[in-house]
């Protein structure tokens, strides 16, 4: 019978480091890659599961790291913002966003990248409908989403 | 936000889950977690320990019958749902589905917990209700099924009792559906919502305007037939900031003409 249990050691595999760690229950995930593991690309925006500044990808599911329990990715393997560029050689996408001025505070980037990576990844040629629909979950309030777009969508040209 | 301290376990068989909340009275099971968590962030609810039912396989998957019935486990989420050649024997469901949230929440949410938590904003359950689905519950005495009449209860509450767990939804064949609504933003919560089904019977469930689904059966699909079942619902739906009864009263109305229209060009 497994047992009720505030606290678990865990082993999580972030962008290739695999971390192991004694961790309560009720730390969320971004808590746990952030404080615990200093990763402090991922953000927090809202904690509401609104803004998805937070999105990871776990076992190549994107989701919002504020609404998994550390605990629950024991065993997983996860990306994050840290992961994208090669040492300091941005990546395709990240070059888009800063050649089409994708951000400006850039506090959403390492969420809207993640979500923008996770579509390349399923549908290498979105349409601009697919392109936006997948960045639904994750809120900018400053740059009216447009230069985003434009980024995604010549990171996918 | 840290959570106030609570208990996790995540057992390997529903067996062992039933086992788990049948002996911790605060205990609640974690599905996608989409809901529950923020919840906790609120200190809405404050459950003991969790019981995670994402290492139970056997509530994942989508089966189609020779008779065109849908049976999906609990624990399937919206994506798969909306990934699912099986799924589109009843397309409505995928149409909804892709119609909740966002990318992330429809990668964890479940069709379980959608219809589990039974917030009245929830696009599920007046699906549920309309389509004619029943529902398979499991607890330690063995497994019962009900219609989706008798599982919703009321805001929050469905006949899942303490130390139950909802396992599978059914769903009868038929393609004659439509879903319409009012939200919050593009795919947001649902402000008032209706879901229609013309298969065999004409039924309408509305959504956000009672405590449950509101189930109607007007005499036909025609469209003063419908609006005069909506009008003769006696719909009294709370006021919040963003609708007051008399305008939900109206969407409710509007919305369920909307899905009857869905619904017959969906079946011809």
């Amino acid at each position: 019978m497994a047992a009720i249990e505030t606290s678990r050691r865990i082993s999580v595999t972030i962008n290739g480091t695999t971390y192991e760690r004694e961790v309560e229950a009720r730390k969320l995930l971004i808590h746990f890659v952030r404080d615990d593991l200093d990763l402090t690309g991922s953000h927090i925006g809202c904690d509401t599961g609104n803004c998805g500044a937070c999105s990871m990808i776990v076992d190549g599911t994107l989701v919002k790291s504020c609404m998994l329990l550390a605990v629950q990715a024991d065993g997983s393997t996860v990306e994050t913002v840290e992961g994208l560029a090669d040492g300091d050689e941005l990546n395709k996408l990240q070059r888009a966003f800063n050649d089409h001025h994708a951000l400006q505070c850039g506090y959403c980037t390492p969420g809207m990248l993640m979500s923008a990576t996770a579509l390349l990844r399923d549908n290498p040629s979105p349409s601009d409908d697919e392109i936006k629909k997948a960045l639904q979950g994750n809120i900018c309030r400053c740059t009216g989403y447009w230069n985003i777009f434009e980024a995604v969508k010549a990171a996918a040209s | 936000m840290l959570l106030r301290e609570v208990g996790y376990a995540r057992p390997e068989t529903v067996a062992e889950a039933l086992e788990l909340l049948a002996a911790n009275d605060g205990a609640r099971a974690l599905a996608g977690g989409q809901t529950i968590v923020n919840v906790m962030k609120a200190r809405a609810a404050s459950p003991d320990a969790l019981i995670d039912l994402n290492g139970l396989d056997e509530l994942r998957g989508i089966d189609l019958a020779g008779d065109g019935t849908l049976t999906i486990g609990a624990m399937t989420t919206y994506s798969e749902i909306v990934a699912s050649a099986e799924a589109r024997a009843r397309p409505i469901l995928g149409e909804v589905c892709a119609q909740i949230a966002d990318v992330q929440v429809r990668n964890r949410g479940t069709i379980g917990g959608n219809v589990c938590s039974n917030d009245p904003t929830n696009h599920l359950p007046p699906l549920m209700v309309a389509l004619g689905a029943r529902m398979t519950i499991a607890g330690r005495d063995g497994e019962r099924e009900v219609s989706s009449g008798e599982f919703f209860q009321g805001v929050y509450l469905t006949a899942v009792g303490p130390g139950e767990l909802l396992t599978k939804l059914m769903l009868p064949a038929g393609k004659a559906d439509g879903f319409a609504s009012v939200t919050l933003g593009v795919d947001g919560t649902c402000i008032c919502s209706a879901a229609a089904s013309l298969n065999g019977e004409v039924r309408i469930a509305l959504g956000c305007v009672d405590a449950v689904p509101v189930d109607l059966r007007p005499a036909s699909s025609d469209e003063q037939a419908v609006r005069d079942a909506v009008r003769g619902a006696g719909l009294a739906p709370p006021s919040d900031v963003h609708a007051s009864s008399a305008y939900r009263t109206h969407l409710a109305e509007v919305l369920a003409v909307r899905a009857v229209e869905q619904a017959q060009k969906a079946g011809s």
